[in-house]
């Protein structure tokens, strides 16, 4: 078992981190008092090369795979962007990227992959509703054959950045729920515009990741072409699971690089605040325990992580390992940006110290993309053989 | 016109560095190391000096362990076309290195050699000066300004109290300060291409450069603890005290 990093990965490492800094902690402040799509940095991250790592270099890619994209995240998170750097990896290069460029037609690799790769497209996902949540195998978006295409009804809640995207990757199901024998049965991908008659979005205000806009989404007979279609028609689940198993990769490294990015934040804070006397409060093993501990667990986390992303690339299995990761990266990120902010004190509370933005940002991904209390019980079930309790 | 680049490979900037505890040397186990930032500004004006069709092409050149090559990696994936390592186990010190560098010299008839001011470890400032002399060449050192003009080359450098711009017949030395440019970061797709990019290694031999150190490292310790400062009760104890104490305003 190797564990050292390539001189390519060290470099690449290196562009990611050195382009975050570049942007800084008070880019990541201002755009999200804003409430502003970070373009600048996507734009940046996009001219770096950085969007494209994983994708095809056919179309401007460098074809590496999740392990350098769990590196470039991680950097660009540390280095200032916090968790939510993630979030951007997710709805350009996995939702847009790894779906067309695995499941896509010829047609929408060549229109769709080289403007992700630039920067000039944003795509976003369309999966969750609010009567279905976790159980998304519920959910009863319809798009009911149209002549040679579909027509599509129904809703969308907590989908991200569909205002900033110029495509939407929807999940829907082409065959009624009571029609099929097994649920995951009768499911369908289509990439559509989100600019579409009958396509209609809204903003749901919220704690944060303030930078991407959450919304709720209606169909009302929106027509999908027939070349619109991803994948295999009815059996879009099965493909699906790609796209949502390596956003959880991507989840992952950027809670890794948070928590780094809290942990460095507290650390320099309190080797140098000074209470009582002319001890720092970080001599204080009170205060130091709890960040030694979630160094710890982010430090395992990262492991995990790049575990899962090179079996990835390898071909081989890898839900049990980006599940694990994902549980343990989520808590451990949450646990360093609270410790974070208990070290500072009142300052922590202040938006000029930075940590309260990572802490907010953080908080998600107890409960999204997938929620702890879920994988939980895929360890149960699928790791541990164990019965399925709902 | 040929450039070659002197690349360093040193503990990274951003690392804060310890001293062994038998105060042999700085200690550089487990430390992140990167090339030294005035190498890294003088590789991008390399860079820049080809991207604007004055350089046809730009070496870069490490003295140093295999490690090193790392940084010659990274010198391509920044733009150098090419790499040559002066394989070499021995601390290297700038006369040594300026020997070192004479023999590439001597080999690849650069126009124009661009070097750091100094290296952020041995902070020596001697190298480009060293080989000045060895090779013969003019030099411009603490360039804030580079301007290549038909067989010349104008070299703005930073003295105290100002600016002073010396005009020097190619083939000429520069060293490089902090404000002569930003260098960038390496994209993604030029980091995959630096992989093959030629990268040849020398011993000293291959040079006709016999290594032999003439300075020997008796001591290495850790800057003396800020003492805690005091508390004055008003204003006129503090002028009493920057009189009278730290004589610093009469
Ligand atoms: C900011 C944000 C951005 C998002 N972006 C997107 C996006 O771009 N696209 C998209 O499709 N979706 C998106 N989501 C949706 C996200 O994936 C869901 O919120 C998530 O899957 C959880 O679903 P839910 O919110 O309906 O919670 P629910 O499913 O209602 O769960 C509520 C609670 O019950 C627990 N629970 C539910 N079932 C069980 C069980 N069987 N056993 C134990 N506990 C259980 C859960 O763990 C959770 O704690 C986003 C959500 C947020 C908040």
């Amino acid at each position: 078992m190797d564990f050292q990093l390539s001189d390519e990965h060290k470099m690449i490492a290196e562009t990611a981190y050195k382009l975050g800094e570049s942007f800084g902690l008070e880019y990541w402040r201002e755009m999200d008092a804003k409430k502003s799509f970070p373009k600048e940095i996507w734009q940046a991250i996009c001219d770096a090369g950085l969007s494209g790592a994983a994708l095809p270099e056919e179309y401007g890619g460098s074809d590496l795979g999740m392990f350098e994209m769990a590196l470039i995240v991680e950097n660009l998170s540390a280095s200032g962007g916090g968790s939510t750097l993630g979030q951007l990896f997710m709805i350009n290069p996995i939702f847009g990227g790894v779906t067309i460029s695995k499941f896509g037609t010829d047609a929408m690799k060549r229109d769709m992959l080289p403007k992700l790769i630039s920067g000039e497209m944003n795509t976003c996902m369309a999966l969750t509703e609010s009567n279905a949540g976790s159980n998304t195998l519920e959910i009863r978006s319809f798009a009911a054959q149209d002549g040679d295409g579909w027509l599509l009804n129904g809703e969308k809640i907590w989908i991200t950045a569909v205002s900033d995207a110029q495509k939407m990757l929807v999940i829907a199901r082409t065959k009624k729920i009571d029609e099929v024998t097994r649920r995951t049965d009768g499911l369908s991908m289509f990439m559509i515009d989100v600019d579409r008659k009958g396509l209609t979005h809204h903003s749901i205000d919220k704690l944060g990741t303030r930078t991407l806009s959450s919304e709720t989404v209606f169909f009302e007979d929106v027509r999908i072409e027939p070349d619109e279609l991803v994948g295999t028609l009815h059996g879009g689940w099965k493909e699906l699971l790609d796209t949502l198993n390596t956003e959880r990769i991507v989840t992952t490294a950027g809670l890794v690089g948070a928590g780094q990015l809290a942990i460095r934040l507290a650390v320099a804070y309190a080797n140098e605040r000074e209470v009582f006397g002319k001890t720092p409060i970080g001599a204080y093993q009170g205060l130091q325990f709890p960040l030694a501990q979630t160094h710890a667990e982010i430090e395992c986390a990262r492991l995990m992580n790049y575990k899962a992303a090179a079996q990835f690339d390898a071909g081989q299995p890898y839900s049990s390992e980006a599940n694990a990761a994902k549980l343990i990266a989520a808590q451990a990120a949450s646990m360093a940006t609270e410790r974070s902010m208990q070290t500072m004190g009142g300052m922590g509370y202040a938006t000029e110290s930075h940590v309260e933005r990572l802490w907010r940002d953080a908080r998600l991904f107890r409960f999204a993309p997938v929620s702890e209390e879920m994988i939980l019980n895929f360890i149960a079930v699928h790791d541990l053989g164990m019965p399925r309790s709902y | 016109m040929k450039v070659l680049v002197a690349v360093k490979r040193v503990v990274d900037y951003n690392v804060k560095v310890r001293a062994k505890a038998d105060g042999s040397d700085v200690d550089l186990n487990n430390v992140k190391m990167a090339i030294n930032p005035f190498c890294e500004i003088a590789v991008e004006e390399a860079v820049r000096l080809k991207e604007a069709g004055v350089a046809t092409e730009v070496i870069a050149v490490s003295v140093g362990e295999k490690s090193c090559q790392e940084q010659i990696r990274t010198a391509m994936a920044l733009g150098a076309d090419r790499g040559i390592q002066v394989e070499t186990d021995a601390g290297v010190e700038p006369l040594v290195v300026a020997k070192l560098l004479k023999g590439v010299v001597d080999k690849e008839q650069p126009q124009l050699v661009i070097l750091g001011k100094q290296s952020i470890d041995g902070d020596n400032n001697q190298t480009g000066q060293m080989l000045g002399a060895l090779a013969n060449m003019a030099q411009g050192t603490f360039a804030s300004e580079v301007v290549v003009d038909g067989d010349k080359v104008n070299v703005t450098r930073e003295v105290d109290g100002g600016l002073q711009t010396v005009s020097l017949n190619l083939p000429a030395i520069v060293t490089t300060d902090l404000r002569l440019n930003e260098p960038r970061y390496a994209s993604l797709p030029n980091i995959m291409k630096a992989k093959k990019k030629q990268l040849d290694v020398y011993s000293p031999a291959d040079l006709g450069v016999e290594v032999t150190s003439h300075l020997t490292q008796v001591k290495v310790e850790p800057p003396a603890e800020r003492k805690a400062g005091v508390k004055v009760a008003d204003v006129d104890e503090l002028i009493d005290k920057l009189k009278n104490e730290a004589k610093v305003i009469s």
